[in-house]
């Protein structure tokens, strides 16, 4: 097994280390970028086939035995997480071709972007917590460059925040990660798991809301979300997209592994403190994006939005509601993206970001509209988009549990998700253009497009669009899956069970 | 020592934190600085401390004797300064780069990604 479960993290590393090789050729970089982002597609295809045929799977790294080594796990769960950051990173490989301007592809871009995609999913496989802490950083220092790449006056004010506190949840993790060592002697989070049950459980909840702070801040919680819609507008489209994409989701994806596997002694309080949580981030964030006027800052506030969306899952705790969370990850990280990439396109065309001054896209580049109209209504919930199956099952999940406050504060959190995304169609595709159709000089020229750019850029944004269309209209296969990824997280004795089964 | 290093911590933490409050980002720099320093430390003062006993396994016996002082927190420790070299190193090049864009090193007027 060691092979299938160490390819998501060797294919990325080879592919960065030989591009850092063959630093003078860009041509071969290129090449890298869009070739490993497809191997780790690949391997992750694969690895899910595996654990779905085989269950879990584990692999002691150095064959040290568990909990002594470190151990890769693949799940349902991780798997599936694997499989969208192989679309993701594919994606957005072949769309910053065009997309980078190519001083930044110069200075090292594609290898920090696969960098970047080996930190996450080498944090998806993990099984051991100062290992998973390794990989925030590896996946944190790479962004923070990504983020910076070019120095743009409002790049670097936006990384400076976003490094600040990055630094603080990371420094609040390692702080956890320590007392927990204190008090359990062990690092293997399956260990742990069983070892906890012997704690003072006043000490393990006060370690469970260590934990929840800090990953909160990465997966930006309310209220812990300013980092995001400070900086995530910053940097180029297709850099932005693919964080908006991936890094607040290994946020939440940590969330919901240390609170199915470790932090379940006392659910009445942990879990119903995230479920008020996951109203207030979803409320504070759709409010933000009314209030923004522009195309990248609405879309980030509503990735804050949805985070909340994410987390209700995990705070009802039943079987449905984590499905319904794991589905919503998969779905919004594909939609999000996508929205994030026909910005990109926009700002190409008409060279602004601005609500305002943009307009009469749908005339100009009608491909595009329809690129955004399927991810923004699947983002609302229409149905039969992916968003309105992944809603369905966190409203049914939370009408099962009773809680119909935040089943109420859902639905209309998505109503007003439709506003602000009727908000952009109607400025970036229907209204006419403002009467001076070029205004923007100075930093980003319009530069006329070639054909096959035009189809670097189009076909990104068409494949995760039918991606969308094909994860609502075959909602029944694609949530079977999800559903043995939440049985899976709901009986933890069973990755407790494989990853230390070797021991006996 | 059980007793010191604790309040060792929470100093660091408290002045780590203070520093990044305030306006300048050579303080939020030191600050940064200082919170991975507590950290360290409180990996260390958590693990238990053990003086004089090397974790070494005398001859013909496989296990060392305990009580012997626990090496993995040593070794989570260095990656940590390791990692935190690195994290301070970009940080304080970005903060150059962005003084010389901004002009200002006060961190209240990069208000421009706000509008």
């Amino acid at each position: 097994m060691t092979v299938p479960l160490s390819l998501p993290v060797l294919i990325p590393l080879v592919a960065a280390a030989v591009s850092l090789v063959a630093w003078r050729h860009l041509w071969l970089q290129r090449l890298l970028g869009v070739f490993g982002a497809a191997g780790l597609l690949a391997a992750s295809i694969l690895l899910l086939g595996i654990v779905r045929r085989d269950g879990i799977q584990t692999v002691q790294m150095g064959g040290w035995p568990a909990p002594f080594g470190i151990t890769l796990v693949a799940d349902h769960f991780s798997a599936i997480m694997l499989l969208v950051t192989g679309v993701i990173g594919l994606v957005v490989a072949v769309y910053s071709l065009v997309d980078i301007d190519v001083p930044r592809q110069s200075f090292a871009y594609f290898p920090l972007l696969q960098i970047l995609l080996m930190g996450v999913s080498a944090a998806f496989l993990t099984g051991d917590l100062f290992n998973l802490y390794v990989w925030f950083e590896v996946m944190l220092i790479s962004s923070f460059v990504l983020l910076a790449l070019g120095s743009e006056r409002a790049q670097l004010e936006g990384a400076l925040k976003y490094v600040t506190l990055n630094l603080v949840s990371s420094f609040l993790f390692l702080t956890g990660v320590g007392v927990l060592y204190g008090a359990v002697g062990t690092l293997n989070m399956a260990d742990i798991a069983q070892r906890l049950e012997s704690l003072h459980p006043g000490l393990v909840t006060t370690l469970a809301m260590l934990f929840l702070i800090a990953f909160g801040i990465k997966a930006a919680l309310f209220p812990l979300f300013f980092w995001l819609p400070a900086s995530y507008h910053t940097p180029p489209a297709a850099v932005s997209a693919v964080f908006a994409g991936l890094l607040t989701k290994v946020g939440v994806y940590a969330l919901i592994r240390v609170f199915t596997l470790l932090f379940v002694h006392d659910v009445g309080f942990t879990h119903t403190l995230i479920l008020v949580v996951s109203g207030l981030t979803m409320v504070t964030g759709v409010l933000g994006a009314i209030a923004q006027n522009e195309f990248r800052r609405i879309l980030s506030f509503h990735i804050v939005s949805q985070i909340g969306y994410m987390i209700l899952g995990l705070g009802l705790f039943t079987p449905l509601g984590l499905a319904g969370s794991v589905f919503y990850i998969v779905h919004h990280i594909l939609v999000k993206t996508n929205l994030f990439l026909v910005s990109g396109v926009a700002h190409i065309l008409r060279g602004t970001y601005d609500l305002d001054e943009l307009g009469g896209l749908y005339g100009r580049a009608p491909w595009l509209a329809l690129g955004f109209a399927i991810p923004a209504l699947s983002l609302a919930g229409m149905p039969p988009l992916s968003g309105f199956i992944a809603k369905l099952a966190l409203v049914r999940a939370g009408f099962e549990t009773d809680e119909f406050t935040i089943v109420a504060v859902a639905i209309a959190v998505s109503l007003l998700t439709l506003y602000s995304m009727a908000k952009i169609w109607n400025a970036v595709f229907w209204k006419e253009p403002p009467p001076h159709p070029h205004p923007i000089a100075g930093e980003h020229p319009i530069k006329p497009l070639k054909r096959y750019e035009v189809v670097l850029l189009a076909t990104p944004v068409a494949f995760l669009a039918a991606l969308t269309l094909s994860l609502g209209l075959l909602a029944g296969p694609a949530f079977s899956v999800a559903q043995a990824a939440a049985d899976e997280l709901l009986d933890p004795a069973r990755y407790i069970e494989t990853v230390l089964g070797d021991r006996g | 020592m059980d007793l010191v290093l604790p309040f060792v911590v929470g100093s660091l933490i408290a002045a780590g934190m203070y520093m990044m409050m305030r306006r300048s980002m050579i303080k939020l720099l030191i600050g940064l600085a200082l919170l991975s320093h507590a950290a360290n430390l409180l990996i260390f003062t958590a693990a238990g401390l053990v003086r004089g006993r090397a974790p070494l396994v005398a001859e013909q016996e496989s296990v060392p004797r305990s009580p012997y002082a626990d090496p993995l927190p040593q070794a989570l420790i260095l990656t940590a300064i390791v990692i935190g070299f690195g994290l301070l190193a970009f940080s304080i090049a970005l903060v150059y780069r962005s003084y010389h864009v901004t002009e200002t090193d006060d961190l209240d007027e990069l208000t421009t990604t706000e509008k």
